[in-house]
C-alpha cells in the first residue's frame, strides 16, 4: 500500500472509469426513457379531460414526494412481491425513468404555458385540430424554453444515478466503494470519485448557463 | 416467512420518523447557518475569498450527496476523525444545504433594488445596518419560496443517511423488505411517510407565499 496519491489514483482510475461509462449509460437511457413519458404528463396534466388530468397529477405528485432512494429500492425489491423482477442495471433505468417523467412533466408544463396565447390562438383560427396544434405550433415552442432546466434536470440525474449503488449495480459509486472496502484506501478512491463526478457536472452546468445567457439575449433581442 | 401482508411493519416504518425528522432539521440548521458566511464570503471584495466560497459550492452540488456521505464517515477515520453514523449524516447533508442556502441568500440579496442600497447610504446608515436593517429583511421574501423547496427536498434526501445504517424511515423499510419478502407494499408505505411528512412544509410555504405577497407587495 501507499507509494503516494498519484500511484493509488492511478491503480484506480481503470475500474472508476468503468463505473462511470456505466452512471453515463443510466442516466442516457433512463433520461431517453423518460422525457418522453413527462412530455406526456405533461400534456395530460393540462388536459380539459378531469379523470385523465387527475390521474396525470397523482402520478406526479407522488413520483415527486417519494425519494429517488425509495422508489429505488421500490422498483428493485418490492416488485418481485408482484412476481416482476428485474435486473438491477433495467431497475434503476426504470426508476430513473419515472422520477424524470414526474419532475421533467413540471418542466415541461411551464414550457408548454410559457408559448405566448395568441400563438394557440391563431393555430385554431387556421383550423388545426388539437393533436396538430400541440403537434405543430405549441409543443416545438414550449420544448425550446425548457431545454436549460431540462439541462440542468441532466446533470441532477446523472449525480443521482449515484444512489443505484444500493441496488448493486457497478456504477462508479459502486466501484469507489468496492476498492475502498478491499483497500481501506477511501479517502484516495472517494476523492476520484468524486472529481470524476465533478469533472462532468460543472463543466455541464457551467454550459447550461452559458446556453441560458444567449437563449436570454436572444428573447431581449426580440422584445 | 410469517404471513404478514406488511401493514405489520408499518408501526416499524412510524418509528423512523423521529429520526427522519431530526435529520432534517439538523442538517437544515447547519446549511441555514453556515450558508450565511458562505455567501457573505462569495460577495466578498477580495478575489480569493470569492474564488475559494465559489469553489466550496460549486465542489458541493457537483459531486453526488452519496459520495459526500461517505468521504465524511468512510474516508476521514483516516485522518484521525471520526463521527456516528448519525452525525456523518447530518454534517454531509448539512454542509450541501448550506451551499444551496448560500444561493438563495445571494439570489435573495440581488433581488433588493439598487435603489434600496442607494437611499439607504443617502440616509448615513452604516453598511452594517443598512444591510441588516434594508436588504436583509426585503432579501427573506425572496428567499422563503426556495428555502420551502429546499427543505422538502432535504426530507427526502435524508433517506440517502440509510446507506451508512441509520435507522430512519428508508433503512427500516429495507430491513422489514429483507424480513417478509413485502418489499412492494413496505416501500410504498415508506414513500406514503414522505409524502404526509411533506405537507405541511409545503401548505407553510404556500400560506408564507400568499401572506407575503399581500402583506408586502412592493411597487
Amino acid at each position: 500500500m501507499g507509494g503516494g496519491l498519484l500511484h493509488d489514483w492511478a491503480q484506480q482510475i481503470g475500474p472508476l472509469a468503468q463505473g462511470l461509462w456505466v452512471s453515463a449509460r443510466l442516466a442516457v437511457v433512463g433520461l431517453a426513457v423518460g422525457l418522453p413519458l413527462g412530455l406526456l404528463l405533461a400534456i395530460g396534466v393540462g388536459s380539459k379531460g378531469r379523470s385523465l388530468r387527475w390521474a396525470c397529477v397523482g402520478i406526479v405528485e407522488i413520483a415527486r414526494g417519494t425519494p429517488m432512494l425509495v422508489v429505488l429500492q421500490l422498483v428493485y425489491f418490492g416488485l418481485p412481491q408482484v412476481n416482476i423482477t428485474l435486473s438491477s442495471f433495467v431497475a434503476a433505468v426504470v426508476s430513473i425513468a419515472v422520477i424524470t417523467a414526474a419532475y421533467t412533466s413540471e418542466i415541461f408544463r411551464s414550457g408548454l404555458a410559457a408559448v405566448p396565447h395568441g400563438q394557440q390562438d391563431a393555430a385554431r383560427a387556421l383550423g388545426l385540430r388539437t393533436a396538430d396544434r400541440l403537434r405543430y405550433v405549441i409543443v416545438p415552442q414550449g420544448i425550446r424554453i425548457a431545454i436549460p432546466p431540462l439541462l440542468n434536470f441532466a446533470i441532477l440525474i446523472f449525480q443521482g444515478t449515484s444512489l443505484a449503488f444500493t441496488i448493486a449495480v457497478p456504477e462508479l459509486m459502486a466501484q469507489a466503494y468496492g476498492i475502498g472496502a478491499s483497500t481501506f484506501l477511501y479517502m484516495q478512491v472517494l476523492s476520484l470519485a468524486g472529481l470524476m463526478y465533478a469533472a462532468i457536472t460543472l463543466p455541464s452546468a457551467a454550459g447550461v448557463r452559458l446556453l441560458e445567457k444567449r437563449l436570454g439575449r436572444h428573447v431581449a433581442a426580440a422584445a | 416467512m410469517s404471513d404478514s401482508n406488511g401493514w405489520d411493519q408499518f408501526g416499524d416504518l412510524v418509528g423512523g420518523i423521529p429520526l427522519t425528522l431530526e435529520l432534517t432539521v439538523a442538517s437544515f440548521a447547519i446549511g441555514a447557518v453556515v450558508g450565511v458566511p458562505l455567501v457573505l464570503a462569495r460577495r466578498s471584495q477580495f478575489r480569493l475569498t470569492r474564488g475559494l466560497a465559489v469553489m466550496i459550492i460549486d465542489l458541493a452540488r457537483g459531486i453526488p450527496m452519496i459520495t459526500w456521505l461517505f468521504v465524511i464517515y468512510f474516508a476521514l477515520p483516516q485522518a484521525g476523525i471520526r463521527f456516528s453514523q448519525f452525525a456523518a449524516a447530518v454534517l454531509g447533508l448539512g454542509l450541501l444545504t448550506a451551499a444551496m442556502m448560500a444561493e438563495i441568500y445571494r439570489a435573495g440579496i440581488a433581488a433588493v433594488p439598487k435603489g434600496q442600497w442607494e437611499a439607504g447610504r443617502t440616509l448615513g446608515l452604516s453598511e452594517r445596518r443598512l444591510f441588516l436593517d434594508v436588504a436583509v429583511p426585503q432579501a427573506a421574501r425572496v428567499a422563503i419560496p426556495p428555502t420551502a423547496t429546499l427543505l422538502i427536498g432535504l426530507l427526502k434526501d435524508t433517506a440517502i443517511a440509510s446507506t451508512l445504517g441509520v435507522a430512519e424511515i428508508t433503512y427500516r423499510a429495507q430491513i422489514a423488505a429483507q424480513n417478509t419478502y413485502k418489499g412492494l407494499t413496505i416501500f410504498a408505505l415508506a414513500a406514503g411517510l414522505y409524502i404526509v411528512l411533506s405537507l405541511p412544509v409545503a401548505a407553510l410555504s404556500r400560506w408564507l407565499d400568499r401572506w407575503l405577497h399581500q402583506k408586502w407587495t412592493v411597487a
